[in-house]
């Protein structure tokens, strides 16, 4: 809702004329100084005061973004934050929404779903924000999606990447978007490529390693549905579900040895990834096994392994190199040199859902959240991040299609990959509906 | 369950060697953080929950001197003494004074120190894991032994980590320090009527705990990702090391981290979807036959 359209007019209160302080008794005088002193308040914001009138107007559009500030996951917070700063600093100096100006207020939801809940919470009706980036663990976006199921409050969800969240339609609600890519439209890419990779070379034995949890059961799954749809020769030879921020992958590492596949999928993030190559590295396990592992290929994993696998095959999660444009290198610059730290798959997600919020505030010229919502429904915009120059939140499901994605070979320098096979937005579109009605989504 | 896997790998040479090895170095490095955490117990009676973090920092030291000497003696040697020394600080300043308070406020403080560390972590080092890299001596291919790969680095790990033991060993058995500190564990009072300064006994066991813990994180630095909150997993190991092995038994820490590592290193090889509860069981069943832990004593006994 627009505040400043609740504004009442004071002329409301504008005293009668004919009264004089005068002919009024003690009561009387008290009630004419009060009307006096409206009347005079009247007068001075109409004439002497317009600056009062102007910061109505210019009230601040609030944008709470709960999310991870603290612990072992601190970098999403920051790398989300700096990304939605970015992009509200780049706002605010191009004048804002007729003169409002947009503030950030991050809080840390350590992680934890029922901060996440509480913190949407107080940042919507505490610090009456207008819109909520969701910048959580997927496990938080479940909980807050409730409160704005609740309140009605734009939300857009800027790195949870759990496909059930809009592709379920009992989830999904009509003020909540996601920004972030998606498990399910990753697996198809990440597939198709390792299926095309596998016939050229001629293997067909796979094993898999993945965190043991929600998106890495997910994760392993998926790819392997479409790993078989594309390469039906597929034998899958054993799995390993080492838990999140495991410190030693020996047991894992050994038993990947012992069972000698041909090519292994990992779905292994961030340090845990780093940890286990560095460990498999020892065991020299790289040596005759091809690897597939589906979030290598962001700058703050890659540039921490030391020594990259002999042949290693990645998803784009976010490089400055894909897709190869200008507009995409020119805000990977921006952002380096504001922050000194390079930006990643989390920065582009929040930096996309900014984009969208404040273009949807342009169309619509408010920050009425109904109206906001209807004109994010199919909206596209021009973007550095996308496939082909534009993002769009896809109109039945509410979730971003079209961006940049797809699948290379891994090197150890800058730009990290070579032959970029991107992902095919037909085929994806297409094998994501079929999955869906496979679900009973759609 | 794969009992059929599992057989097949004690039936092999090979196997039964890389899980054998697996299993040391597995239980090694655990040695290392649990010995620090039950000499800290057995002797103040301070169960210290900051030890995680101190086994972070040790990492973060040796990183940052690694990074600036290029030399990873260096960086052990610096981690370790390092941590040392922040021990023996945050043992007279924040930890004597409850000695003889309740426990409940010692566990406040270790939480609060907890957060103090992962956040200065990340205030000083960055919110971003960082990883070390392996050192230019242990970067070459595994050792083959019967057709099992043995990683260079890991059979310098188990050896300066059975080192390590044997020294902790002789210090608290051999010893007169060990005498004292064994003595002190045994009757404060008694040990200090006796003319022996037990404020610098419990510092410098606090300051040793500390130090074994920073060693670890250091020793373990070029194969784990350094990031704030890093120590927490290892605690929750270490405790069940020092809670099978018994509170306050170097020895028994040994036999437990051992322990636990051969349940890992085999379990996943036949039972890799109940390998953490592998672990768990065998701490339950270790508590129903002896409460105290393998090697651990009864109070007052």
């Amino acid at each position: 809702m627009n505040r400043s359209d609740t504004a009442i007019p004071r002329s409301a209160v504008t005293p009668p004329a004919h009264e004089s302080p005068r002919s009024a008794g003690a009561s009387g005088s008290r009630r004419r100084f009060i009307q006096a002193g409206v009347a005079l308040g009247t007068a001075g914001s109409a004439l002497g005061f317009p600056s009062i009138l102007r910061a109505q107007t210019r009230q601040t559009i609030k944008i709470g973004i709960p999310t991870i500030l603290s612990g072992r996951l601190a970098q999403l917070g920051i790398s989300t934050g700096n990304a939605a700063k970015l992009e509200a600093e780049a706002f605010n100096a191009a004048g804002g929404l007729n003169g409002r100006m947009i503030e950030i207020i991050a809080r840390d939801s350590k992680g934890r779903p029922e901060e996440s809940s509480r913190l949407t919470r107080e940042m919507i009706n505490g610090d009456k924000c207008d819109f909520i980036l969701d910048c959580d663990a997927s496990s938080g976006a479940f909980a807050l999606q409730e409160v704005v199921r609740e309140t009605g409050t734009l939300c857009i969800h800027a790195t949870p990447e759990v496909s059930s969240l809009t592709a379920d339609p009992k989830l999904r609600i009509p003020n909540a978007f996601r920004s972030a890519r998606q498990g399910a439209q990753d697996a198809i890419v990440a597939g198709q490529y390792a299926a095309d990779v596998a016939r050229q070379k001629g293997f067909t034995k796979w094993m898999t390693i993945g965190p043991d949890y929600g998106y890495g059961r997910d994760t392993t799954e998926q790819f392997l549905r479409y790993l078989k749809h594309f390469n039906p020769s597929t034998q899958v030879l054993g799995d390993a579900w080492p838990k999140m921020f495991q410190p030693d992958y020996t047991e894992y590492v050994t038993k990947i040895l012992q069972q000698k596949p041909q090519a292994l999928f990992t779905c292994l993030i961030g340090g845990d990834l780093v940890s286990f190559i560095d460990q498999g590295n020892l065991y020299g396990l790289f040596q005759d096994i091809e690897v597939f592992a589906i979030a290598l290929a962001d700058f703050t994993t890659i540039t921490q392994v030391k020594t990259m696998p002999k042949s290693v095959h990645s998803g784009t999660r976010y490089l400055a190199a894909f897709p190869g444009t200008r507009e995409n290198s020119d805000w990977a610059l921006k952002y380096t040199a504001k922050f000194k730290d390079s930006p990643n798959n989390w920065s582009w997600q929040a930096a996309t859902g900014m984009n969208f919020l404040i273009a949807a505030m342009k169309k619509t010229n408010s920050v009425d959240s109904k109206k906001m919502a209807d004109a994010l429904r199919g909206m596209q915009i021009k973007s550095p991040f996308g496939a082909k120059g534009t993002l769009t939140l896809r109109a039945s499901d509410q979730t971003l299609v079209d961006y940049a994605t797809g699948w290379g070979k891994i090197t150890n320098k800058s730009p990290y990959i070579e032959s970029i096979k991107p992902g095919d937005w037909a085929v994806i579109t297409e094998l994501e509906a079929k999955w869906k009605k496979e679900m009973g989504w759609a | 369950m794969d009992p059929a896997a599992l057989s097949a790998c004690l039936s092999s040479a090979s196997c039964l060697l890389t899980q054998g090895v697996n299993a040391l170095v597995i239980g090694m490095l655990l040695f290392l953080v649990a010995a620090g955490l039950t000499l800290i117990f057995g002797v103040l009676k301070v169960v210290n929950f900051t030890h995680g973090s101190l086994y972070m920092l040790g990492a973060y030291f040796a990183f940052y001197i690694y990074r600036g000497t290029d030399s990873y003696l260096l960086a052990v040697l610096g981690g370790s003494a390092g941590v040392a020394l922040f021990g023996l600080l945050l043992e007279r300043a924040f930890f004597s004074p409850l000695y003889k308070s309740d426990f409940m406020m010692q566990l406040l403080m270790c939480n609060g120190w907890i957060l103090v560390l992962d956040d200065l972590v990340q205030i000083l080092f960055g919110a971003e894991f960082q990883s070390m890299g392996m050192p230019a001596a242990f970067a070459r291919p595994p050792l083959m032994l019967a057709g099992a790969p043995v990683p260079v680095f890991y059979v310098f790990l188990i050896t300066v980590s059975f080192l390590l033991a044997l020294a902790v060993w002789l210090l608290a058995v051999k010893s007169p320090f060990g005498s004292k500190v064994r003595a002190a564990a045994a009757n404060m009072s008694m040990t200090a009527a006796l003319g022996i300064n037990t404020t610098a006994l419990y510092v410098l066991v606090f300051a040793l705990g500390a130090g074994l813990a920073g060693l670890a994180g250091a020793l373990a630095a070029p194969v784990r990702s350094l990031v704030p909150g890093m120590g927490f997993s290892i605690l929750i190991e270490s405790f069940i090391v020092t809670v099978i092995g018994g509170m306050g038994s170097i020895g028994g820490a040994l036999v437990a981290a051992v322990l636990i590592g051969l349940c890992r290193s085999f379990g996943s090889v036949g039972f890799p979807l109940f390998t953490e509860i592998l672990v768990f069981a065998l701490m339950a069943v270790v508590l129903v036959a002896r409460p105290n832990g393998l090697f651990g004593r009864a109070e007052g006994a």
